[in-house]
C-alpha cells in the first residue's frame, strides 16, 4: 500500500508537537504578563476622578497632614476617605468660585455624595487592616507610593498576594520609626544619611528594621504569614 | 457498665445483617425503615449504645451508608437531567475554560463618603446599640451591631441583669425579617398601592364620625402588648373613645396560667422562677428550657449554673406529653399524655400533703414515679420548684402553685409579680367576643394591629369567613407582611420592623428596655406607635415622640434627660423591675379532675420550635433550623411513639388522615422516639398560603384541627393511613460519625454517683498527647505562643435550644439552602447539634452535643488537600482559605467530624439588594465549588488582635467570644487561650470530665467536651436505668 502521508509530514509532525509545548508556554507567559501588568493591576494608572483632585498640591504644596482626611487610618482597618464637609472646611472660604469645584459645593448644597473612583482596590477576600500597619511602622508612601508627588491618584503597587508576602516574610526591609510614618519624604538610612532613634543612630536599613521588629513586638513571620492573618 | 459494651452483640448484628443481605436484594424492601423489623432487629440485636435515630438504632444499611459517606446520598450527585451530550459539552467547555478563571480583571469599584460623616462613625468599625427584642410580649434585651448604619448581627446584652447576655434563636434571626424583600413595603388598599396620605384620608373621616357614638364601632384587635407607652396609648384611645373596645389574640397564649393564678389566688399573676436557688424542678409539661418560653435565657443560665457535678447539682423531672428539649434534659422523664398530667399533679398534691389520695388513674410505674418525686420534694421544702406549662388548663397552675406554697419555696425558688402583659383577659375569650360582635354587625372599623388572626385563629371562629363578609364596613391591618388576615382587610398599612422604630417592652422581670431605630424604615413603615398616635391623638407624631413623652411624664425629677441618655446606653431603664407581690392561696380545694378515655388518642398542640406560632413563616433561617429532637426543617409532620406506630402499621414519612371533630386534615408521620403511647403531637405554624416566597406551601395546617375549646390537647382523635408518602427534610442522621460500638461512644455521660467514684471515666482511651510522627508544623510549638484558641463545650449545660446555630449563620454569612437541597444533605450550618438518644424507644434519654468544627491540630483535612486551601496557622487554627479552594471535596470525605460543608451550587443570594446590607463585611461571601467551616469566629479573634497588639496589652480572657459563645443563654460554649492557665477554657478543659470527639484518631482536636453527668433519685435510679 502506498504511503499515505509524504515524509515531509514527518517533520510538520515533530515541528507541531516541539511548536506546540513552545505555542503553550509563550501563550502561558503572555498571560502571566498580562495578569502582572498594569492592564490587569492598575498599577501606575490614574483614575479619572469627578473632581481634579491633587495630592500633590494639598500634600506637597500645603503640607496637610495624611490624617487630616483619611481620620480613622491609625484606628480603623479602613483609613476613611472624606467627607465633603471637610473639603468645604477650605474650600467655603477659599477657590469658593472655582468652577472646578462645582462637583463639591453641590455635594454640600443638595446633601449627595461625591461618587470617586476607587484607586487602592483589594479584592473582597482579603482583609487589609490600615491601623496595625502604622501602629507597627509601615509608612504610608511604603504602599501607597509618592503620594506627595501624584497630581492624580493611581496605585503604586500592584496590590498582588506576592507583593502583600514581599514585606510580610521580611517586615525589616520595610520599617520605618512610628514617628515617620506620615512622613512622605521619609529616607531609609543610609551610611550617608542615618537615622537617630532611643538614643541610637542606624545607618543601615537592616538594623534599623531589626530593631523595630522588636520595639514593635511584630508578631514572627509565621504568624503574619498565616492564611488567616488575611483572608476570612 | 454503659461504656463497655463489648463488640459482640454487633458482630452477631453483623452477621444478622449477611445472611439479610439477599432479601434486602428485593426492592420493595430496600431503602425504607420497616418498624416491625426495627423491633425484631432489636429484639435479636444490640444497636448502639447511643443512637441518633430509629433508624441508627436498629442498625439499618441505610445508616450505615450515612456514617461511611461524607454526604448523604445524593449530595454529590449531579441531579439535575443534563444529557450525555450536554455533559460532554459542559465538560469540554470547562476544561477549555479551566485555566482562565484566575484571569479575571478586577472591575472598577467607586467609593462614596459622607458629606457630612455623623459623629462617632469610624467606617470599618462597629458600633452596638441597646435595644430589645419582643416576642409574646415578652422583650429579650439585645445589642444590636451596626455596620456603617447597617444592623448586621443581633448578640445578647451581657450586662442586662435578666438576660446576661444570652438570646434565643427567635431574637437571632429577627435580623433576617428586617433585610426580608417579601416584607410588606406599600400601603394598599384592596391590594393596590397608595400613598399615606390617601389612607389618612379614607381613615380620618370614620375616625371623625365615630366620635359622635363614642367609638361604639370601633374595635382594635392586637396581640399580646407589654410595652408600657403602647399600654398607655391604648388607654387613651379608651379614654377618648369610651364605647370602643380593644381585643387581644395570641394563638400561643398564657391564658392557662393567668387562669390558674386567678384559681388560686384571685388574681391574675405572673410566676418567676429563680431557677439557680432550686435544687430541685419539676416541670409539669413546661418546655421551659427551650426558646419562646417567658424567661428562657435566664432560666437557662441559672439552671445551667445548677448542673456542675463539682458543685451542688439540682435534679429536673419533666413529667411531659411531647419530647422537648427539656425533657432531654431531664434526669428523670416520665412521657405522659397531656390529659393525665392533671391527674399526676393531684397525685403529687395529695402525696405531698400526706394525704394517701384516691385519684389513681396512674400505672404503678408512675405512682413510684409520683411517691419518689414527692419524697424528693419533700427533702428539699423551700429548695424546690414546680413549674406547669402554658398547655396544662388552669387546675394544673392552681395545684402547682398549691404545692409550691406548701413546699415554703414562694420567695425561695419563685416570686410572683403583677402580670408583664398589659392585659391578661382570656385571648380566645377576648376574640370570640370580636367574632359574635362582627356577625351582630356592631363593627363599623375594625383595626388589627400585628398578628394574624385570619390564619392562627381557632379554627371553630371562622375569623376569615367573618372577616370576608362584609358585616365591617372598613377593615385595616397594620402588619410586616401581607399575610392571610391583611389580604381580607380593606387597607394595610406596612409596618416598621422592631428595628426600624421606636418602642420600649418588658423583660419577664418587669424590667424595661427602650427599643431604638437601628435604620430608617426600609420601606417607609409605620411603628404600632405611630400608629396608634394617629388613633387616639388624630395627629401624627413620631415613634421618638410618643416613647420619649411618655418616660418623661414617668420621671419627675429634672435629670430626665440623664435618665433616658442612660437608658439608651444600658439597655433598660433602672428601678422598673416588678417587685415580688404577697399572695395568699384561696381557701377551697380545686375543681375535680376531668376525666379521660386512656385509649382514645390525643392530639397535642405546640407552637413550633423554629417559627413558633407561624409568624417566622418566612424566615428562611428558622424555617431551615432543625428542630431539636427530630432535626426535622422545613416542615411539620405530626410526631407519634414508636409503639403507637407500630400498631397503627405506619412510619416515617407515611401519610395519613387525622380526623378531629369533623375536621380533617392530612399530613406525614414522624416516629418520634419518647413520645407519649397514645398521643400524637402537631406543631402549629405551618401550610401559610400567603406567608411569602419562603414561607408559603410549607408543611400543613394545624389552625385548621384547632378548635377555640381545644386550645392544646384533645383526645378522640381518628387517624387513618391512606396512600402516598411525602418527603420530609429531617438531618437527623446525617453527618453521623462513626463511632464503632466498642470503642467509646460520641456522646459521654454517667450519673453523680459513678462520677464521684470515677470522675476520669471520659477520658478512657483518651489518647497520649503529642503522639505524632508527623508534626503539622515541623519545628512548631504551639505551646510557646501567645495564643493558641480552643474552645470546651459542656454538654451539661447545653439545653439544645439552637440558638447558636442562627448566630454562627447571621455572623459567618451562612446560605440557606431550601428543603430539596436540605433533603440532599446540603445544608450549610457549620455549627450543628447532634441529638443521641439512649435506652428504651419510647422512654428513651436524650443528650444534645453542639459540633462545630474541632480545629484539630493534627487535621486530617490538611493533608488531603492538593490545592493547600486548608491549612494551620500559628496559633493552631485551621484555616478555610476560599480564595484557593478548587471544590475537590476530598477534605469533607477525609474529616472524621463531618463539619465541612460544601456549596453544591450557588446558595447565596448576590442580586438581592436587601441582603447585601445585611451580610458581615468581615466575612468572605462564599460562592459554588468552595468548602466552608466553622473558623471560630476567625473575623472577631483579627478584630481582637490588632486591638490588642495597637494598645499593646494581651487580650483578656472573655472579652473575645465567638458568636455562638455569646449568645448561649446557658453559657455552655466557652473559648479562649488555652495557652492561658488561668482562663477560663484552661480551667475547664483541665476538668476530669473534659474529653475529645474521637480523640482515638489522634486528631488532637482544639474542641473538647465535658461530659454530661446526670444526677437521678436514688430511688427512681434502679427502676430507670438498666
Amino acid at each position: 500500500m502506498a504511503q499515505i502521508f509524504h515524509r515531509s509530514t514527518n517533520t510538520i509532525s515533530r515541528a507541531t508537537i516541539f511548536g506546540g509545548v513552545f505555542v503553550a508556554c509563550f501563550a502561558f507567559w503572555v498571560a502571566l504578563k498580562i495578569e502582572l501588568s498594569p492592564f490587569s493591576t492598575y498599577a501606575g494608572v490614574a483614575r479619572p476622578q469627578p473632581v481634579p483632585f491633587s495630592h500633590q498640591h494639598h500634600v506637597s504644596g500645603l503640607g496637610i497632614d495624611c490624617r487630616y482626611c483619611h481620620t480613622s487610618v491609625e484606628t480603623s482597618s479602613f483609613a476613611g476617605i472624606p467627607p465633603t464637609k471637610t473639603c468645604m472646611n477650605c474650600h467655603s472660604q477659599i477657590w469658593t468660585k472655582a468652577p472646578m469645584l462645582e462637583p463639591v459645593r453641590e455635594s454640600f448644597r443638595t446633601d449627595r455624595s461625591l461618587v470617586w473612583a476607587r484607586v487602592n482596590d483589594l479584592p473582597d477576600f482579603v482583609y487589609f487592616n490600615h491601623s496595625i500597619h502604622i501602629n507597627k511602622g509601615v509608612g504610608c508612601n511604603t504602599c501607597h507610593g509618592p503620594v506627595d508627588r501624584m497630581p492624580f491618584m493611581y496605585n503604586y503597587a500592584s496590590l498582588r498576594m506576592g507583593w502583600c508576602l514581599e514585606c510580610h516574610r521580611a517586615p525589616e526591609k520595610s520599617l520605618r520609626p512610628r514617628e515617620q510614618v506620615f512622613n512622605m519624604r521619609y529616607q531609609q538610612p543610609t551610611p550617608n544619611s542615618p537615622v537617630a532613634l532611643d538614643n541610637r543612630v542606624f545607618s543601615d536599613q537592616l538594623s534599623l528594621g531589626l530593631y523595630l521588629v522588636k520595639k514593635y513586638k511584630l508578631r514572627t513571620k509565621a504568624d503574619i504569614t498565616s492564611c488567616s492573618t488575611c483572608h476570612r | 457498665m454503659l461504656f463497655t459494651r463489648s463488640g459482640e452483640p454487633r458482630k452477631q448484628k453483623k452477621m444478622e445483617d449477611r445472611s439479610k443481605k439477599s432479601e434486602e436484594i428485593c426492592p420493595g424492601k430496600k431503602g425504607k425503615l420497616d418498624l416491625v423489623t426495627v423491633r425484631q432487629q432489636l429484639d435479636q440485636a444490640h444497636g448502639p449504645e447511643y443512637w441518633r435515630s430509629l433508624e441508627e438504632l436498629a442498625g439499618s444499611r441505610e445508616f450505615r451508608e450515612m456514617i461511611d459517606r461524607e454526604f448523604p446520598k445524593g449530595a454529590s450527585e449531579w441531579l439535575d437531567g443534563v444529557s450525555r451530550r450536554g455533559f460532554l459539552k459542559l465538560m469540554g467547555a470547562s476544561l477549555a475554560l479551566a485555566g482562565m478563571t484566575a484571569c479575571t480583571k478586577q472591575p472598577l469599584e467607586p467609593i462614596v463618603p459622607y458629606v457630612k460623616q455623623p459623629e462617632e462613625f469610624v467606617p470599618g468599625r462597629p458600633l452596638f446599640y441597646a435595644s430589645a427584642f419582643s416576642m409574646r410580649g415578652y422583650a429579650t434585651p439585645i445589642l444590636v451591631e451596626s455596620n456603617l448604619g447597617r444592623p448586621t448581627k443581633i448578640e445578647g446584652n451581657a450586662q442586662h441583669p435578666v438576660s446576661r447576655g444570652g438570646t434565643d434563636a427567635f431574637a437571632q434571626a429577627s435580623l433576617l425579617d428586617l433585610y426580608d424583600p417579601d416584607r410588606s413595603q406599600t400601603i394598599t388598599y384592596l391590594g393596590a398601592p397608595y400613598p399615606w396620605s390617601s389612607f389618612l384620608e379614607a381613615f380620618r373621616g370614620p375616625l371623625a364620625s365615630q366620635k359622635a357614638l363614642a367609638g361604639a364601632g370601633i374595635r382594635v384587635l392586637t396581640q399580646t402588648i407589654a410595652s408600657p407607652t403602647l399600654a398607655d396609648q391604648l388607654q387613651a384611645f379608651l379614654k377618648l373613645y369610651p364605647s370602643a373596645r380593644w381585643h387581644v389574640y395570641e394563638p400561643v397564649n398564657r391564658d392557662n396560667a393567668y387562669a390558674g393564678a386567678q384559681m388560686a389566688f384571685g388574681q391574675s399573676l405572673e410566676t418567676q422562677y429563680k431557677l439557680d436557688q432550686a435544687d430541685v424542678i419539676v416541670s409539669l409539661d413546661a418546655d421551659f428550657l427551650a426558646g419562646g418560653y417567658p424567661g428562657f435565657t435566664r432560666y437557662a443560665r441559672d439552671y445551667a449554673s445548677r448542673r456542675d457535678p463539682d458543685k451542688s447539682m439540682n435534679r429536673l423531672y419533666v413529667i411531659e406529653s411531647t419530647m422537648t428539649s427539656t425533657g432531654a434534659k431531664a434526669d428523670h422523664r416520665l412521657p405522659m399524655r397531656a390529659a393525665k398530667i392533671e391527674w399526676f399533679a393531684h397525685t403529687l398534691s395529695s402525696l405531698l400533703a400526706a394525704d394517701t389520695g384516691a385519684r389513681t388513674q396512674l400505672t404503678p410505674e408512675e405512682a413510684t414515679f409520683a411517691s419518689a418525686l414527692a419524697e424528693d420534694l419533700k427533702a428539699h421544702r423551700g429548695s424546690s420548684v414546680i413549674i406547669a406549662g402554658d398547655n396544662q388548663p388552669p387546675a394544673v397552675h392552681a395545684l402547682a402553685h398549691a404545692m409550691n406554697q406548701s413546699l415554703g419555696n414562694v420567695g425561695q425558688t419563685l416570686v410572683y409579680t403583677d402580670s408583664v402583659s398589659a392585659s391578661t383577659v382570656n385571648s380566645t375569650d377576648s376574640l370570640r367576643e370580636l367574632v359574635s360582635d362582627i356577625r351582630r354587625g356592631q363593627v363599623d372599623m375594625l383595626i388589627i394591629l400585628g398578628g394574624n388572626p385570619a390564619y392562627d385563629a381557632p379554627a371553630d371562629f371562622g375569623f376569615a369567613e367573618v372577616l370576608k363578609s362584609t358585616r365591617v364596613p372598613l377593615r385595616i391591618h397594620l402588619g410586616l407582611y401581607q399575610n392571610e388576615t391583611a389580604e381580607l382587610c380593606h387597607w394595610h398599612v406596612n409596618e416598621a420592623h422592631y428595628l426600624e422604630a421606636w418602642g420600649d417592652g418588658r423583660a419577664f422581670d418587669g424590667t424595661v428596655s427602650i427599643v431604638q431605630p437601628l435604620i430608617a424604615p426600609l420601606y417607609n413603615g409605620k411603628s404600632i406607635y405611630e400608629f396608634m398616635a394617629l388613633l387616639s391623638g388624630g395627629s401624627e407624631a413620631s415613634g421618638y415622640e410618643v416613647v420619649k413623652g411618655y418616660w418623661q411624664k414617668q420621671h419627675s425629677g429634672a435629670d430626665f434627660d440623664l435618665v433616658w441618655r442612660r437608658a439608651l446606653h444600658d439597655g433598660w431603664i433602672r428601678d422598673t423591675t416588678f417587685s415580688p407581690k404577697s399572695v395568699k392561696l384561696k381557701a377551697g380545694s380545686f375543681p375535680e379532675t376531668t376525666a379521660f378515655n386512656p385509649t382514645s388518642i390525643e392530639i397535642n398542640f405546640r407552637p413550633d420550635p423554629s417559627i413558633w406560632d407561624g409568624r417566622f413563616s418566612n424566615n428562611a433561617w428558622l424555617q431551615e433550623l432543625p428542630k431539636p429532637m427530630s432535626k426535622m426543617t422545613w416542615d411539620n409532620p405530626i410526631y407519634i411513639g414508636p409503639a403507637m406506630a407500630d400498631r397503627l402499621g405506619v412510619k416515617t414519612k407515611d401519610l395519613v388522615e387525622l380526623e378531629l371533630e369533623g375536621k380533617s386534615l392530612q399530613v406525614p408521620v414522624w416516629v418520634q422516639a419518647g413520645q407519649p403511647d397514645n398521643t400524637v403531637t402537631v406543631f402549629l405554624g405551618y401550610g401559610r398560603k400567603r406567608a411569602g416566597r419562603t414561607g408559603t406551601g410549607f408543611g400543613f395546617d394545624s389552625y385548621q384541627l384547632r378548635m377555640s375549646a381545644i386550645q392544646w390537647f384533645a383526645s378522640g382523635l381518628n387517624i387513618q393511613k391512606v396512600s402516598g408518602a411525602y418527603e420530609l427534610a429531617s438531618t437527623q442522621g446525617m453527618q453521623s460519625m462513626d463511632a464503632e460500638i466498642g470503642r467509646r461512644p460520641l456522646v459521654r455521660e454517667t450519673n453523680l454517683d459513678k462520677y464521684r467514684e470515677e470522675p476520669n471515666f471520659a477520658q478512657e482511651q483518651e489518647p497520649i498527647p503529642d503522639q505524632t510522627l508527623y508534626p503539622v508544623l515541623p519545628g512548631w510549638d504551639y505551646s510557646q505562643q501567645p495564643y493558641a484558641w480552643g474552645m470546651a463545650i459542656d454538654l451539661n449545660a447545653c439545653t439544645g435550644c439552637n440558638n447558636c446555630i442562627v448566630a454562627c449563620q447571621s455572623e459567618n454569612n451562612i446560605a440557606v439552602v431550601g428543603k430539596d437541597q436540605v433533603n440532599r444533605g446540603r445544608h450549610m450550618h457549620w455549627l450543628r447539634v447532634d441529638t443521641y438518644y439512649q435506652g428504651e424507644r419510647d422512654k428513651p434519654r436524650a443528650f444534645f452535643q453542639p459540633v462545630p468544627c474541632m480545629q484539630c491540630e493534627n487535621a486530617p483535612c490538611e493533608v488531603v488537600c492538593p490545592v493547600g486551601a486548608t491549612v494551620h496557622s500559628t496559633e493552631g487554627l485551621n484555616d478555610m482559605v476560599y480564595n484557593r479552594c478548587v471544590g475537590t471535596r476530598y477534605c469533607s470525605n477525609n474529616c472524621p467530624y463531618k463539619v465541612r460543608r460544601f456549596n453544591f451550587l450557588r446558595f447565596q443570594d448576590w442580586e438581592t439588594p436587601q441582603f447585601k446590607m445585611m451580610r458581615n463585611p468581615n466575612v468572605t461571601v462564599r460562592s459554588r465549588g468552595v468548602m466552608e467551616k466553622c473558623t471560630y469566629c476567625i473575623q472577631r479573634i483579627a478584630q481582637h488582635r490588632i486591638d490588642a497588639e495597637r494598645t499593646d496589652t494581651p487580650i483578656k480572657d472573655g472579652e473575645l467570644q465567638t458568636a455562638c459563645q455569646q449568645s448561649c443563654p446557658s453559657e455552655a460554649i466557652v473559648f479562649g487561650n488555652i495557652n492561658d492557665p488561668n482562663s477560663k477554657v484552661a480551667k475547664l478543659k483541665r476538668l476530669p470530665r473534659n474529653y475529645s470527639l474521637l480523640g482515638e484518631l489522634n486528631t488532637r482536636p482544639r474542641t473538647t467536651y465535658l461530659a454530661e453527668i446526670r444526677n437521678p433519685n436514688p430511688r427512681l435510679k434502679q427502676s430507670e436505668q438498666s
